[in-house]
C-alpha cells in the first residue's frame, strides 16, 4: 500500500461507518418529515420503527425472502401509523400524547411478538436465514470501488442505496409535484387548503401511512443489519428519538436530512475511529508520528466517552438556537403541526 | 447504569475490609465457603437469621432491569437462573413473580415493583441490578419478614438483606487463553460497556488480557468503550471498527450478541458473554463467558426453606459453578482445550487466583505484591488500571 492509501484508509473507513450509522436514523427522519409536513407531530417514531422492524424481521425469518421482509417492515410501520392517524385525524386526539403512547405500545408489541417467536423457535435464538443475511452484506459502491488500493473499503448495504433514492424521491415529491405542494399547504394551513378544494383528510391519512412505512424500514435496519440478523428485543434503542431530533436539524427538508443524518452518524461513531484519524497524517509525514501518537493516546484516555453521546443533541440545540435567531421564513416547522384540523371549527 | 455508583461503594468497602481483614490473602487461602463470605467472626455457618419457609409457602419475586425476552444478555441469563431454581426447588409457576423492565434509575418504579411483589405474597425478593440497592435496603428495614437479595451490590443488614455476585473474571481469564491461541493478527478486540472507572468491566478486561498474555505475549488487546450496558447499535459499531482495525477475535462485555454477529459477518471470531452466544453466531463464537445464576438462586431459596438463610455475602466463582465458559467451538486453535483445562484446574484447586503477585499495568506502574493476591474488595471495586497488553482505542 502506498503512503497515500495508508493515509486515506482510516478516513474512508470512518466515512463509511458514519454512513452506515446514519442510515436507520435517516429512515426515521424521512418518515417523520412526511408526518410533520401533513401537520402531525408524530412522536411515535420509535414505536413505528419497532413495529416495522419486528414485522420485517419475522416475515424474513419465516419466508426467507428479502423483498417480502422489506414490504413487511413497511406494512408494520404503516399499521403503527394507522393507529396514530385514526386517533389524531379522525378522533382528534392530542398528537403528543398519542405519539408517545404509540412509542410505548409499539416497542412493547415488538418485544411481545419477538418473545413469542423466540418461544416457538426451540433453540433460544431467532436468526435470519443465511440467504437473507448474505443479501444484507455490504455491496461495493460502483465507480468508487474501482479506485486502486482503497476501493475495497467502499461498500454499503442495500438499505443505504434505498435510503438515498427515497430521500431524493421525497424531495421531488414535496417540492415538484402537485400533491406534494398540496401536502405542504395542508401542513401550513389546513383550513385554507380545504377551502382551496384539497381533500385534507385523505391526504393526511396517505402521508401519515407512507411516513410510517418509511420509519418501518428504519426499524428493519436496526432489527436485521445492526444485530447481524439475530433477534434482540428493544433493538431500536435511542435511534427513534434521534430521528425526531434530526427533523429539526434538517429543517423539514429531505435533502438536508441526508446530510444531517450523515453528520449525526459520524458523531455517533467518531469515538471508535478518532485515534486512527489522528494517526492518519503520520503516513504522509513520518516525522509527525511521535506527536500524533501521543495526541491519540491523550484522546483515547482523556476525553470522557459521554461527550460523544452528547454531541448530536448539542448540535440540535445549536441549530434550534440559530434558526430561532435568524427569524427566517424558510426551514421552520409546518405551521399547523401539533394542532388537529376540525372542519366545523373554522 | 447498573453499577455506576460502584466506585464510591468500593472505596467504602475497601476501607472496611482493610481494617477488618488486613492486607490481601496469600494464594491458596480462601475466605469463603461455598461462595459465601461471612463478616461475622466465629462460626456463623448454617445459622439462619430468618425463620424457615415451608416449600409450598415460598413465593419468589424477581426484579429485572429489562425483559428476559432479550434473548441472550443480562436479564435473559438471570431469568434462566430463576427457571433453574424453580425446577430444582420444585416451585409452581404461581410461586414466581417477575417484574420486568424496572428501570434502575427510577426509585419510584423500583419501590412500586417490590411493593407489588410483597402485596402478591412474596417472601424472597431478588433484585438483579445495581441501582436497586438503596431502595431494597430501605424496604428491607420496613418489611423484616421478607428476605431481600441484591445482585452486584454491597449493602446488607443483619437479618433479612444481603447481596450476591460472582468471580466472572476467572472465566474471562480462560476465555483470554482461547482468544490468544486463536488470533493470527495478534490484535484482539474488546467491546466494553464502561470505561476505566468501572472496576467490574476493567477487571474483566485485565483478566482476559492476562489469559491472552499467558499463551501469546505478542498479542495486544484493543478496547473500545460504548458507555452503555445496552446499546445495540453502538456495540455493533464498536465491533466493526475493531474488525476494520485488523482485530480477528472480538471479545465483549456488553449485552447484545452484536459483536459476535459482526465478527461472523467479517469471517472472524469472537468470545461471547452472559449466555452461550454460539447460538447467535455459530461460525464465529469460540466460547462464551457465562453466568449460571441458577447455582446461587437455587442455593438461596433452599437455604430459605431450610431456615439456614443468613446475610452472608455471596461471591461465588468457578468452584461453585456460578461462572464458566461454554463448550469450546471445534474451530478453536489446536491445543486450546489443554491450555484451558490446565489453567482451570489451577483456579479450581486454588493455586492460582488470576490477580496474583506483581501485575504490570499499561502505564508502566505495578499493582499487587509478590506472593499475595488482590483481595475481593479490590477486585470488585478498585481495579482502575489496564494490564500491560491492553490499549484503549
Amino acid at each position: 500500500m502506498s503512503a497515500f492509501s495508508t493515509f486515506l484508509a482510516p478516513i474512508i473507513q470512518f466515512l463509511i461507518a458514519a454512513i452506515l450509522s446514519s442510515t436507520p436514523i435517516l429512515y426515521g427522519t424521512l418518515g417523520e418529515i412526511l408526518n410533520e409536513k401533513s401537520g402531525h407531530l408524530n412522536l411515535g417514531v420509535p414505536g413505528m420503527m419497532a413495529m416495522g422492524g419486528t414485522m420485517g424481521f419475522l416475515v424474513g425469518y419465516y419466508s426467507n425472502n428479502l423483498i417480502l421482509a422489506l414490504l413487511g417492515a413497511c406494512v408494520g410501520g404503516m399499521l403503527g401509523a394507522l393507529i396514530y392517524a385514526v386517533l389524531t385525524v379522525t378522533f382528534m386526539a392530542n398528537q403528543n400524547v398519542t405519539g408517545l403512547t404509540l412509542s410505548i405500545f409499539g416497542i412493547g408489541l415488538s418485544n411481545f411478538a419477538g418473545k413469542f417467536a423466540l418461544s416457538q423457535s426451540g433453540i433460544g435464538t431467532l436468526k435470519l436465514p443465511d440467504e437473507i443475511n448474505s443479501q444484507l452484506l455490504n455491496i461495493p459502491i460502483p465507480l468508487l470501488c474501482w479506485i486502486p488500493e482503497v476501493g475495497q473499503y467502499f461498500a454499503v448495504n442495500i438499505f443505504v442505496y434505498l435510503a438515498v433514492i427515497l430521500a431524493a424521491a421525497l424531495s421531488f415529491y414535496l417540492h415538484h409535484t402537485k400533491v406534494g405542494h398540496n401536502l405542504r399547504a395542508i401542513g401550513e394551513n389546513p383550513a385554507a387548503a380545504d377551502a382551496a378544494g384539497i381533500r385534507v383528510v385523505p391526504a393526511k391519512y396517505l402521508n401519515l401511512l407512507i411516513g410510517g412505512g418509511i420509519c418501518g424500514l428504519g426499524g428493519a435496519y436496526a432489527a436485521m443489519i445492526i444485530s447481524g440478523g439475530v433477534w434482540g428485543s428493544n433493538f431500536v434503542g435511542e435511534l427513534g428519538w434521534i430521528a425526531v431530533a434530526l427533523v429539526i436539524f434538517a429543517a423539514w427538508k429531505p435533502g438536508r436530512a441526508v446530510f444531517g443524518a450523515f453528520l449525526f452518524g459520524a458523531l455517533r461513531v467518531l469515538r471508535y475511529h478518532l485515534t486512527n484519524l489522528i494517526l492518519a497524517p503520520a503516513a504522509l509525514v513520518p516525522a509527525w508520528d511521535e506527536g500524533l501518537s501521543s495526541a491519540s493516546r491523550w484522546a483515547s484516555n482523556s476525553i470522557p466517552v459521554a461527550i460523544y453521546d452528547m454531541l448530536p443533541f448539542l448540535m440540535t440545540a445549536l441549530v434550534l438556537v440559530i434558526t430561532s435567531m435568524r427569524k427566517a421564513k424558510e426551514g421552520l416547522q409546518p405551521a399547523s403541526c401539533g394542532t388537529n384540523y376540525f372542519r366545523e371549527e373554522r | 447504569m447498573k453499577k455506576f455508583g460502584k466506585v464510591l461503594a468500593l472505596v467504602l468497602c475497601a476501607a472496611m475490609i482493610l481494617t477488618v481483614a488486613g492486607c490481601g490473602n496469600t494464594p491458596g487461602e480462601t475466605t469463603s465457603k461455598d461462595g459465601y463470605t461471612s463478616n461475622v467472626t466465629g462460626d456463623s455457618e448454617n445459622k439462619g437469621t430468618m425463620p424457615a419457609i415451608p416449600r409450598e409457602k415460598v413465593k419468589v419475586g424477581v426484579i429485572h432491569i429489562s425483559d428476559p425476552a432479550e434473548g441472550s444478555g443480562y436479564t435473559y441469563t438471570h431469568d434462566l437462573g430463576i427457571q433453574t431454581m424453580q425446577r430444582e426447588c420444585q416451585l409452581e409457576d404461581s410461586q414466581i413473580v417477575r417484574k420486568n423492565n424496572v428501570q434502575d434509575t427510577n426509585p419510584t418504579a423500583i419501590e412500586n415493583a417490590i411493593l407489588e411483589c410483597i402485596e402478591e405474597g412474596c417472601n424472597i425478593i431478588f433484585g438483579t441490578s445495581w441501582g436497586y440497592m438503596e431502595t431494597m435496603a430501605a424496604l428491607a428495614d420496613e418489611y423484616p419478614n421478607v428476605i431481600f437479595c441484591h445482585g452486584t451490590g454491597y449493602m446488607k443488614n443483619d437479618t433479612n438483606f444481603s447481596n450476591y455476585f460472582g468471580r466472572i473474571y476467572q472465566a474471562r481469564y480462560l476465555s483470554g487463553i482461547v482468544a490468544g491461541m486463536k488470533t493470527e493478527s495478534n490484535k484482539i478486540g474488546y467491546v466494553a460497556a464502561m470505561g476505566k472507572e468501572n472496576a467490574e468491566v476493567t477487571g474483566g478486561i485485565d483478566a482476559f488480557a492476562m489469559g491472552v498474555y499467558l499463551v501469546n505475549p505478542d498479542a495486544k488487546v484493543y478496547v473500545k468503550v460504548t458507555n452503555s450496558w445496552f446499546a445495540p447499535e453502538q456495540e455493533n459499531a464498536a465491533a466493526e471498527a475493531l474488525l476494520a482495525d485488523g482485530c480477528d477475535v472480538i471479545a465483549q462485555h456488553c449485552d447484545t450478541p452484536n459483536p459476535q454477529t459482526a465478527a461472523e459477518k467479517a469471517g472472524k471470531w469472537g468470545i461471547g458473554y452472559n449466555s452461550d452466544m454460539s447460538k447467535d453466531a455459530e461460525n464465529a463464537t469460540l466460547t462464551s463467558v457465562m453466568w449460571d445464576w441458577g447455582v446461587y438462586y437455587t442455593d438461596a431459596v433452599e437455604r430459605a426453606i431450610a431456615g439456614t438463610w443468613n446475610t452472608d455475602i455471596y461471591y461465588g466463582g468457578m468452584k461453585e459453578g456460578l461462572v464458566k465458559i461454554s463448550e469450546l467451538a471445534d474451530f478453536c486453535a489446536p491445543g486450546t482445550a489443554e491450555k484451558v483445562e490446565e489453567a482451570k484446574q489451577k483456579i479450581l484447586d486454588g493455586t492460582f487466583n488470576v490477580f496474583d503477585g506483581v501485575i504490570e499495568t499499561n502505564e508502566g506502574t505495578t499493582v499487587g505484591e509478590e506472593g499475595k493476591t488482590l483481595d475481593d474488595a479490590t477486585i470488585t471495586g478498585n481495579i482502575n488500571w489496564y494490564f500491560k497488553n491492553v490499549e484503549v482505542k
